[in-house]
Formats: C-alpha cells, sequence, structure tokens
C-alpha cells in the first residue's frame, strides 16, 4: 500500500550556512558630471549626492570634482573610493612631474598619464568614470572623457555617472547642434550663458536620476585660473 | 691631511679611532661652493654662492625644492647631492600620501643621515661627498639642519659650509642673537652679508647672477629667488650701513 508520507523538512539544508557569495569589491555610489569647452574656457559641473548604491545617501555634500593645476581639474563618477585613490596617485606624480621638469604638467599630458594611470590597473580596474577639463597650451578649452581603464577622447563637452545617459542627449543637441530642426548657426556662446546652461543640465539630471541631487559644484576654468561655485540642488 | 696607514678602506678604524675615509668624504664639502642657512621664529633662510666653470658655462645649482615646506642648499659633489635629494623628494612624497601631512623637517633629515652612515659602514661603497643645509618649515616651526657624509646631523639656529665659511660663521656668531625677531627681509640681507664674506677679493662679488636664495616659512611654501628676483635685496645690500638691527 502506497502511503503518502510527510517527509521531515530536510535538516541538512537548515545547517548549511547561507551562502555569501564573494567579496564584491565595488560599489557605484552615483552622481553625474559634465563639462562644456569653450574657446578659452571650460565649465565643469558635479553635483555632490554620495549614495551607497541602493536607496541610501551616505553623505550630500561629497565633491566629485578635484583639482590638479591651475589650468585643470578631474571630474569623476563612479567609486569615490578609488576616484580618491586616483587623485591621490595623479596629485603625487604632478608634484613629482613639476619638480623633475621644473614645470607644471600640460593638461594634454595629464590627459595621457590619466590613460596611462588607469590602463595599469586593466585587470582589476579602478571603478571610475572621468572626465578632465582644462586649458591646454595655446589657452583653449579642452576635455578628456575616459572609461574605466583608460579609453579616452578629446572633445567639446561630456559627462559621466549615474546622469550621463540624461545629460549627454541634451548636450548633443545644444552644444554640437544635432538633430535640430531649425539648426541654428555657428556662434562664439559668452562665459554666463554655458554656466547658465550647464546649470540647466546638471538641474534636470537631478530632476529623473535619483542618484543624482543635493548640491552641485560648478567650477570655471579659464586663463585666471580656477573658479568654484556651490549651486543647489533638489534634496529628494 | 696625510696619507696614513689606516685611510684606504672605509671599513677601517684608525688606532685613534677615526675613519679617515669618512674624513675624506668630509673635505669634498669643504671644497664645495659656500653657503648659509639662517632661521627666524617664522622663517628659515638658505643664501648660496653659485660657482661657474668658466665664464662660457652656466652657474652650478646649489638649492633645491624637496618638499612645499623643505628645502636643501648642497656643498660638495653635486652628483651625490641629487641622488640625496631625489631620496628626499620621494620621501617627503611618500609620507604625504601615507599620512596626508607634511613629514616634520627632522625625520626627513634622520631618514638621511641614516641613509649616508650606511655608506659609512659597508665594504665596497664610498660615502656621499656632499653636505646638506636643510631649511624647513613645520608644526614647530622653522629649522635649519645640517647633514654630513658622516651620517651626523646637527640642528643649528644659522650655519655656514663651503669653502671659506669660517668668514660666514664669524659673521654669523656675531650677529645671530637679533636673527629670531627679524622680518624676512633683514634675514635674506644677513643671509647675503655672511654671504659676502666668504667671496676673496680679487673675485668679482655677489650679483644676480652668482647668487640663488631660498626662503621658507609660515604660510610660505619653498620658493627660490634667482636672477633677476634677487636684484632688489642685491641692491639693498649695497645702500645699507652695516646692522640697524630692528625689531618688528
Amino acid at each position: 500500500m502506497n502511503v503518502l508520507k510527510l517527509t521531515p523538512f530536510p535538516t541538512q539544508d537548515k545547517e548549511k550556512p547561507l551562502n555569501h557569495g564573494r567579496f564584491e569589491p565595488y560599489v557605484d555610489n552615483g552622481g553625474t558630471v559634465l563639462s562644456v569647452a569653450g574657446k578659452d574656457y571650460c565649465v565643469v559641473a558635479g553635483d555632490t549626492r554620495m549614495s551607497d548604491g541602493g536607496y541610501g545617501i551616505q553623505t550630500r555634500k561629497y565633491t566629485k570634482i578635484f583639482q590638479l593645476t591651475n589650468k585643470c581639474v578631474i571630474a569623476t563618477s563612479g567609486m569615490q573610493a578609488d576616484t580618491l585613490a586616483l587623485q591621490k596617485k595623479l596629485k603625487v606624480m604632478l608634484d613629482h612631474y613639476q619638480k623633475e621638469n621644473g614645470k607644471v604638467m600640460s593638461t594634454p599630458a595629464i590627459a595621457q598619464f590619466l590613460s596611462n594611470t588607469l590602463y595599469y590597473k586593466r585587470f582589476f580596474p579602478y571603478y571610475t568614470f572621468n572626465l578632465i577639463a582644462g586649458i591646454d597650451e595655446e589657452g583653449e578649452g579642452c576635455i578628456w572623457t575616459y572609461d574605466a581603464v583608460g579609453s579616452h577622447e578629446k572633445v567639446k563637452y561630456s559627462s559621466q555617472g549615474s546622469g550621463n545617459q540624461l545629460v549627454i542627449p541634451l548636450l548633443d543637441n545644444q552644444v554640437a547642434k544635432f538633430n535640430q530642426l531649425l539648426p541654428e548657426g555657428p556662434k562664439d556662446v559668452p562665459l554666463d550663458q554655458v554656466v547658465s546652461f550647464v546649470k540647466d543640465a546638471i538641474t534636470s539630471a537631478g530632476e529623473r536620476d535619483i542618484y543624482t541631487g543635493d548640491y552641485a559644484d560648478i567650477v570655471v576654468i579659464d586663463k585666471h585660473g580656477v573658479r568654484w561655485e556651490k549651486f543647489e540642488l533638489k534634496l529628494d | 691631511m696625510y696619507r696614513n696607514q689606516y685611510d684606504s678602506e672605509i671599513v677601517t678604524f684608525s688606532p685613534t679611532g677615526r675613519i679617515h675615509q669618512v674624513e675624506y668624504a668630509m673635505e669634498a664639502v669643504k671644497q664645495g661652493g659656500s653657503g648659509v642657512a639662517l632661521k627666524s621664529n617664522k622663517f628659515a633662510v638658505v643664501v648660496s654662492l653659485k660657482r661657474s666653470s668658466s665664464e662660457l658655462g652656466s652657474y652650478q645649482k646649489k638649492l633645491f625644492v624637496v618638499d612645499d615646506h623643505i628645502g636643501i642648499l648642497i656643498s660638495g659633489l653635486t652628483a651625490d647631492a641629487r641622488v640625496l635629494c631625489n631620496y628626499m623628494r620621494n620621501e617627503s612624497a611618500n609620507y604625504k600620501y601615507v599620512y596626508e601631512s607634511d613629514i616634520r623637517v627632522e625625520r626627513l633629515v634622520t631618514k638621511v643621515a641614516d641613509k649616508s652612515q650606511v655608506h659609512t659602514q659597508r665594504y665596497g661603497r664610498r660615502p656621499y661627498g656632499v653636505g646638506l643645509l636643510v631649511a624647513g618649515y613645520d608644526q614647530l616651526g622653522a629649522h635649519i639642519f645640517q647633514t654630513c657624509p658622516s651620517g651626523n646631523f646637527y640642528d643649528y639656529k644659522a650655519i655656514s659650509i663651503g669653502s671659506r665659511s669660517q668668514s660666514a660663521k664669524t659673521y654669523l656668531e656675531k650677529n645671530f642673537e637679533g636673527f629670531a625677531t627679524c622680518t624676512l627681509e633683514q634675514l635674506i640681507l644677513h643671509g647675503l652679508r655672511a654671504l659676502r664674506e666668504t667671496i676673496p677679493n680679487n673675485d668679482t662679488g655677489l650679483n644676480s647672477k652668482n647668487v640663488s636664495i631660498g626662503v621658507v616659512g609660515e604660510n610660505y611654501p619653498f620658493t627660490l629667488i634667482e636672477e633677476e628676483a634677487t636684484l632688489p635685496y642685491l641692491n639693498m645690500l649695497e645702500s645699507d650701513e652695516p646692522v640697524e638691527m630692528q625689531v618688528n
């Protein structure tokens, strides 16, 4: 006779430890950075929210932009621990270069150097999405944009981070004038208009991207040096 | 110095308890171009007399930036000095990287001294033939240190090294009591006056080509003053009468 027997709950499974999985070395602290280059200036914006990778906020006031020289800043989104390590490394090398060569490292040189530094860790990368913005040796505004392992390109505008996908189409349309049904002629845009536009761009990113918000650093680099401004975004 | 039986190797003591090779190394320092270092409460200043090999050549660099808060003046074998300078730069940068703060001057000087000592005790290696005057400013204030090929280092209020440095030392001994409260300008002028004592009479004197000045202090990263920038101080030196001690 077949008896329907209830089998007891297998005790073995109860005693097996929970599978924690491997140690996860990376976390994305979120945030957006963007930059637009003008004829002889660069404007960089970066929000200051640091998230814990989920819905939590670790701090509202962590700046993602770091000044390297009087003519160059680096803006980074991604994992802030790696960002900090990378910034420290760059700073040491910049000081070393200055003492050896008697001059400050030029922005294009820094751009190449960052690429090399990132590729050095090709098989355990810095979880950083970088943007170098500054003035080159001729006094022109220039931006280099990177991936995590050092692939880079000189561009006239760029954005990186969690709000990247929201910002980049806006910059494509308004800065590069792509896909405009009624194309405007090329014109030299004055600095304050670009600053205004950049503020709009990061505000818009803050509206739709949950990881972007709180405050933004607006940094202007021109022949007079580097100027910082704090700009409020929404706290939600 | 006379040739002795016990001087051919660094690893051999003499019967009187001296290591002659180390002393010969210190001779190299004494032959180098002269330099003066002095400090007040807020600043440390180094002043050097540069030499050139001929009229055609440039003047040999003697002052080097080690970090924002430390600079050095070298006397002796320049090549050895560059090695030590690089070592100091690396150690200082490393400390800053790890601890996010400036290395204390005495600590860095100790490292250099310890490195120099190794070369007085290992067979096959010769001592560094250079003496450094280290000028620095840290949380404990302004510092002047001298390092020797022997591995010793000394803390000074004011000192000079190099050829004919005794005359400069005499000037410094006469005037050092007032240094602590000097302004930066007065300090530099004292340094230049001391340096002037070391020039032989038949020589050209101090000019913007053969003088360089290094200054470090509170809120004042180590800065080199060279060429045209030295002219204001040299002019003040010309127009000045012997020491009017002004307390600020």
